[in-house]
């Protein structure tokens, strides 16, 4: 008689489980920093090293998304729809997963980033790790959420971090744009198979923190129902 | 009457069982959300679970007692043959012992208010005639076993709104919580001091006035406040705690509430369900103490509530800790204002029935008020399988109860007649 009726009424919240998932795609794609720095430097038995560790940090991810998607039956009967919940979900998983496109394309091609260009993609994925790092703290708040029952000043809170996490993706999109502009005018004297693959490499970066921002949508239409 | 005085021990021996499984296994469900969410240990929870199921039962256990004991068998019947009532209620609580027995070992939701009053309409319809059982009463009981989780439910979503809307949906929800935890402990004090004190406690000898119920009442309200501003006074208050989820600070204060609505919940528990236990011991009582009048127009015996209260008592000692200990460690997404809103409606609906003498499931009741608090968006996650189980477990325990207690029935018949 391990469980009774009150006790086996209440499910595992699926909130926490959540959060940890996006805490471990946050640890994945900090990598992405110390990575970048070695790229510049072109160490790239450093670069390989922090390679192989955001695939295991991916890795890691992918297990806990495994596990959260398990433990959700669907029969729960929860504050938020479980459709939204796992979108927030693949989302979060897939910033993980692009990092990890990110980090072997350049390691698989040894990808020399045009000289002027390292601090510039060094800001560019620092700033698509803070819009991650923005979600991560949008998805946070959601035990507040449910603690308020999705209403009042909690709800206003989330909406402005949004706001913001969209803010920073819009500077992404500013310093891709500035990046591109620079590819472009060196693209002749450069290779055209590797320029093919930078702009790829640009573009997945610019990915990162697009998929952050659809986090934090996903997240406003839990607000909005 | 003949066997007289063996029917007397043995309806003590049966009832005394019956008391004993609503303390081990019933007060568990009645007492899980209030360790689930921390507000009590489990030590605390058995000692007020002890001092309020007992009080319960024996305040305001003698309407339900009532209605177990003569409102479900029209005696018409049995003018001359008061023996067959006697089996049929000593059958009756073999009956719902036993299948309770089974069924919580094998971990159904069936409930105790359920399994006596199927045992009882079961050998009422087959053993005594079809037309024994008064079944507009009976029906009466079994809309109220779907009315009261609903209303519950009703009650503890609404309870639960105004939690949000006075409380944690304003800019400081700390200092709102001071300010109106105190007013909701008042009503918890207020609501069920005064629906005990309408429905009389004319047997301790309490004779009052509709205006000495209501200052009585508000006499008990604002001495719950009171403990209440005193408790939360004596809170200590972590602010870093709140860097990790904001609200951990403002749930401290609910955590006081939650020990006042556990008390009610405890209280409401011991009054409508200690009669599942003593209701049938009353009706053998009230026939071999007059000699074989099926009427029973005597009240319930002060007696038998006090030793259905000692029962439920030595359940809880002797193994309900057990299972409150093991449902406090499965309950972890409850938090204090939630448990606090679905016990205070929970508890007044249980409460109301227990005045109106109408037998519900506290358990089930229990679940509505929890699945209310969820409609209100307030509960990470609530597992909707439950709500069929039990479904099943009313379509179940009902024959499950009455064949067993046909079963009792013609066999007691066989030893005594």
């Amino acid at each position: 008689m391990a469980r009774t009726t009150i006790s086996s009424l209440f499910g595992t919240s699926p909130v926490k489980p959540l959060q940890a998932h996006m805490a471990s795609v946050q640890d994945c794609i900090s990598e992405m920093v110390p990575f970048f720095d070695a790229v510049v430097d072109k160490d790239w038995v450093q670069a390989r090293k922090i390679q192989t560790n955001i695939s295991k940090l991916e890795r890691d991810a992918d297990k806990l998304k495994r596990q959260l998607r398990l433990h959700l039956p669907s029969s729960l009967f929860m504050p938020v729809s479980r459709r939204d919940l796992l979108e927030i979900l693949t989302m979060q998983d897939k910033i993980a997963n692009k990092a990890k496109d990110v980090a072997g394309l350049i390691v698989g091609r040894k990808m020399e980033l045009p000289n002027d260009l390292g601090p510039k993609f060094k800001e560019f994925i620092k700033r698509s790790i803070d819009a991650s790092k923005q979600a991560q703290d949008a998805i946070n708040e959601l035990d507040e959420l449910v603690e308020t029952g999705f209403k009042g000043k909690e709800v206003a809170v989330v909406q402005a971090m949004i706001k913001t996490l969209d803010e920073i993706e819009s500077d992404t999109d500013k310093i891709q744009v500035q990046i591109r502009e620079e590819v472009f005018k060196l693209e002749k004297e450069l290779p055209p198979v590797d320029v093919m693959f930078l702009y790829k490499a640009i573009e997945w970066i610019g990915d990162l923190a697009d998929l952050s921002q659809r986090v934090g949508s996903r997240l406003e239409l839990l607000l909005a129902r | 009457m003949e066997f007289g005085t063996e029917f007397i021990i043995l309806a003590c021996a049966f009832g005394f069982f019956m008391a004993w499984g609503v303390g081990a296994n019933d007060v568990a469900n009645a007492m899980g959300t209030s360790i689930g969410s921390k507000a009590l240990t489990v030590k605390q929870a058995v000692v007020v679970a002890a001092i309020f199921e007992f009080t319960g039962a024996w305040l305001a256990g003698g309407q339900v007692t009532t209605t177990i004991r003569k409102g479900i068998v029209d005696p018409g019947l049995l003018a001359g043959t008061p023996e067959l009532l006697v089996y049929g209620m000593l059958a009756s609580l073999l009956a719902a012992g036993i299948w309770l027995l089974v069924a919580s070992r094998a971990g159904w939701p069936v409930s105790t208010t359920h399994s006596i009053v199927g045992a009882i309409v079961g050998f009422a319809a087959v053993g005594i005639g079809f037309d024994a059982v008064k079944w507009t009463k009976v029906g009466t009981i079994v809309m109220s076993w779907v009315i009261s989780p609903a209303i519950a439910g009703i009650f503890s979503y609404w309870i639960f709104t105004s939690v949000q809307k006075f409380i944690l949906n304003t800019d400081s929800p700390l200092e709102n919580a001071k300010r109106y935890v105190p007013v909701y402990m008042f009503f918890v004090g207020f609501i069920i001091a005064l629906i005990t004190l309408f429905k009389g406690l004319k047997h301790v000898g309490l004779h009052l006035t509709v205006l000495q119920n209501y200052s009585v009442a508000a006499v008990m309200g604002i001495i719950v406040m009171s403990l209440g501003i005193f408790g939360i006074r004596r809170l200590k208050f972590d602010p870093s705690a709140d860097r990790e989820f904001h609200f951990a600070n403002v749930e401290k204060v609910f955590g006081v509430l939650m020990i006042a609505t556990a008390c009610s919940m405890a209280f409401a528990h011991g009054s409508n369900d200690v009669a599942n236990a003593v209701g049938p011991l009353a009706a053998v009582y009230g026939i071999v103490s007059s000699g074989g009048n099926v009427g029973q127009t005597t009240g319930v015996p002060n007696w038998i509530l006090l030793l259905g209260g000692v029962g439920i008592v030595v359940g809880l000692i002797t193994y309900g800790h057990k299972v409150i200990a093991t449902i406090g460690k499965n309950i972890t997404e409850l938090t204090p204002s939630r448990g606090f809103s679905a016990e205070l409606a929970a508890a007044t609906t249980v409460v109301v029935a227990s005045g109106t003498g109408i037998p519900v499931s506290t358990t089930h009741t229990l679940v509505g008020a929890v699945l209310g608090v969820g409609l209100a968006r307030g509960i990470a996650a609530l597992n909707m399988n439950v709500v069929r189980t039990i479904f099943l477990s009313w379509i179940v325990t009902l024959p499950a109860g009455a064949l067993l207690s046909i079963f009792f029935f013609y066999l007691l018949m066989g030893i005594f007649g």
